[in-house]
């Protein structure tokens, strides 16, 4: 069957066709689609076996349960954004050692240019740091077709497998043709050598050399499988190797003329010989197209030999940041730029703002006017619609860095003595990562205020299920936060006295303390009445 | 065949829709297409656009290169603007004329509209008021919109129909013939190749 697909869909659709047992993820763009996609489909299923797809509370509980379920024998998937990569990490990079009984990938989804993220960072750098295998699809039938040979390849090595896109791939349309024969779920089955998964130091001392011997065979695989491809050029002296969605730009600019000998790569580790090849044909000067950091270009320095000139992101032929565009690969290509008109100089910024009638808005005001009467206050941010109160109108945060950071971020600060030391975190953030730093906060009494603005959902990537709705109260009391400075209002313009008094004899009691404003996201509220009326 | 779409607008005001009915109608003509969205945190009243490629050969790149859209279709004057070193220096600006001001420095909107007149090759349309003389909802604007674009798309007006019906035959017949009605009068309205 032919579908248009999201890249993400597309990914999503190849999981439930290879056989998925189970989906774990925490919301991020640009990874969000694939979660809600099998959601979607579970919702509609009327036959075959019933995949698990709840959200996870975070990256790494999510990476875990996924690894339980690999141990059982089923295949599962793992998605979230690159910086969620971060959060799992000690999941993660540990189950490379472990190994994997059921099949397990791993989804990265980068965002270079950053639209909706703090940084740049590439998952492959992961991959490599982990030793695994890596796919990176440059189209999204490639997608699709690669996420069953990715499951097949991770069962057969005994590994996880990463599959990383960025943007571009995940956000962007096209058609796909899938398989309609029915997916088979795995059997539960236990693994053939349990010490693989007790990681003791003698135990994992023999798994991390069978990681290690390992490698030859994953690169023969990348060598082998037929993702990669190398083309000999009519002239032979200028190559080009492109991974992921890179081959696209340059093959919308290529010309058959040109006749450079051409590496395209979507699987890693880097098919050395395929290079080899590159260089003994006669290279002279290789570009390489990669999206993202110069991963593969940094590489290359020490895999050709050194008279062979090296273009990319690090010699300057292609930006250093920023996502790729068929515009910098002609330039690089050494074309000229096409004719166009000059850009509009009275187009001004529209930055993104948070919704007319969205709680965040009146408890950023009440909370505003509080502050100022303090001397020197610091808000300390957190991830979610809700950052955008660092812009205008409020310019309301002095620190937003990663998921839970604000509660830690104001307990340091108070720690060095700053008073009032305010954090303002969503409710899903909160569950995500700043229970942890609230323990801390309440077993040395940190003089905090943390501001939990709840609006019963994952706002910013489109209003997903937030994991402590209703138990945000029971889960302070259960931190150990006193029930009396635990404190919950409605941000709502007429409550702006009542919200102001509570913050400030909060941040007048010297200790811990929460304030919940809680009110419904109004986008997520619109969908809940639309869906009444029907 | 190739045609490279721009759709501009502010987030919420249902660029997307209209993605949908061309990419229906390029598919059922047995085109090639490729669509890169924006989600995430620029949704938020933020600039929001989408690149939208249709070709009878396969696509290569999901982004469309400054020098080289055929058309923008903006659901915002400013939001046309932005994206004009994206433009064919013959290429179309077919934008709502109305502005959407959620910004304090938003430039005077003769200003705006000036320069949207500026290019050879423009309509600008009031598609709120032209959804509304047509019986449809003011969210029925975009397909207003979509409606003056056609000429400048390739895709026979008749198919273009047929793929409104298409996309909006689960939502029922009021809601079709309401859109249809909408994008008749954006095609009235527009200007005949």
């Amino acid at each position: 069957m032919k579908h248009l697909l999201l890249g993400d869909e597309a990914i999503a659709q190849g999981a439930i066709d290879a056989g998925l047992s189970g989906v774990y993820a925490y919301p991020g763009t640009p990874s969000t689609e694939i979660t809600e996609f099998i959601q979607m489909h579970e919702a509609k299923r009327k036959e075959g076996e019933a995949i698990f797809c709840r959200w996870a509370t975070n990256e790494k509980t999510a990476m875990e349960a996924a690894l339980g379920m690999s141990y059982m024998g089923k295949r599962a998937l793992v998605c979230m954004k690159h910086v969620g990569m971060n959060v799992c990490a000690d999941a993660f990079i540990n189950s490379a050692i472990t190994g994997v009984n059921g099949g397990l990938v791993v989804l990265a989804a980068d965002d270079p240019s950053m639209h909706s993220s703090q940084n740049e960072q590439d998952s492959r750098f992961y991959g490599k740091f982990a030793m695994i295998p890596v796919f990176e699809p440059s189209n999204q039938q490639e997608a699709y077709d690669m996420m069953a040979k990715a499951y097949d390849l991770s069962e057969r090595l005994h590994t996880p497998v990463l599959m990383r896109v960025t943007t571009r791939m995940a956000h962007s349309r096209a058609v796909v043709e899938t398989t309609d024969a029915c997916p088979k779920q795995n059997k539960m089955s236990l693994p053939e050598n349990v010490q693989h998964f007790i990681l003791l130091p003698a135990f994992a001392k023999k798994n991390y050399q069978e990681l290690v011997d390992a490698q030859p065979v994953f690169m023969r695989e990348a060598e082998t499988m037929g993702f990669n491809t190398y083309t000999k050029g009519a002239n032979p002296k200028k190559a080009i190797l492109t991974c992921g969605i890179g081959y696209n730009y340059l093959m919308e600019n290529y010309r058959q003329e040109m006749g450079c000998s051409l590496l395209k790569i979507t699987q890693y580790p880097l098919p050395v010989a395929m290079i080899n090849r590159m260089v003994e044909d006669g290279a002279e000067e290789i570009l390489v197209v990669e999206e993202g950091q110069p991963v593969v270009e940094e590489l290359l320095h020490g895999l050709v030999p050194s008279n062979v000139v090296i273009r990319g992101r690090l010699s300057g032929a292609l930006p250093r940041v920023g996502e790729l565009s068929p515009d910098c690969v002609r330039l690089a290509l050494g074309l000229d730029a096409l004719p166009t008109n000059d850009v509009d100089n009275i187009v001004v910024n529209r930055p993104p703002a948070l919704c007319q009638g969205c709680g965040h808005r009146d408890m950023y005001a009440a909370l505003n006017e509080v502050a100022r009467e303090y001397p020197s206050p610091r808000i300390f941010g957190d991830i979610g619609c809700y950052t955008l109160g660092a812009l205008s109108p409020f310019h309301a945060l002095h620190a937003t860095v990663e998921m839970g950071a604000s509660v830690t971020m104001a307990k340091g600060a108070a720690d060095a003595g700053q008073h009032p030391a305010i954090a303002v975190i969503g409710d899903s953030t909160f569950t995500h990562s700043g229970m942890t730093g609230l323990l801390d906060c309440v077993n040395s009494n940190a003089n905090v205020v943390v501001l939990i603005s709840d609006n019963l959902t994952t706002g910013m990537t489109g209003g997903q299920d937030s994991a402590g709705t209703g138990r945000l109260e029971k889960i302070c009391y259960g931190l150990g936060v006193d029930e009396k400075h635990v404190r919950v209002v409605v941000p709502l313009p007429k409550n702006m006295e009542e919200i102001k008094q509570v913050l400030r004899e909060e941040i007048d009691y010297p200790g811990t303390s929460v304030v919940i404003a809680r009110r419904e996201c109004i986008q997520t509220l619109k969908r809940h009445l639309k869906a009444a009326k029907k | 065949m190739t045609k490279n779409i721009i759709l501009a607008g502010v987030g919420g005001q249902g660029i997307l829709s209209i993605a949908t009915v061309v990419g229906e109608a390029a598919l059922a003509e047995g085109l090639y297409l490729k669509q890169a969205e924006v989600h995430g945190m620029s949704q938020r009243g933020g600039d929001v656009q989408s690149n939208l490629r249709i070709s009878s050969e396969p696509i290569m790149s999901d982004l469309i290169a400054k020098g080289d859209a055929d058309i923008i279709i903006s659901l915002e004057p400013m939001e046309a603007l932005r994206y004009v070193s994206y433009l064919k220096p013959d290429g179309w600006i077919v934008t709502s004329s109305v502005p959407f001001v959620n910004i304090p420095d938003y430039p005077e909107i003769e200003t705006v509209l000036q320069h949207v007149r500026s290019h050879k090759n423009h309509v600008l349309l009031d598609v709120e008021t032209l959804a509304k003389e047509a019986g449809a909802p003011a969210q029925a604007a975009n397909m207003v919109l979509l409606g003056a674009a056609i000429p400048m798309l390739g895709i026979d007006h008749d198919k273009m129909i047929a793929g409104v019906q298409r996309v909006f035959a689960r939502k029922g017949d009021a809601i079709v013939a309401s859109n249809v009605a909408a994008v008749e009068a954006g095609f009235a309205n527009g200007i005949k190749l």
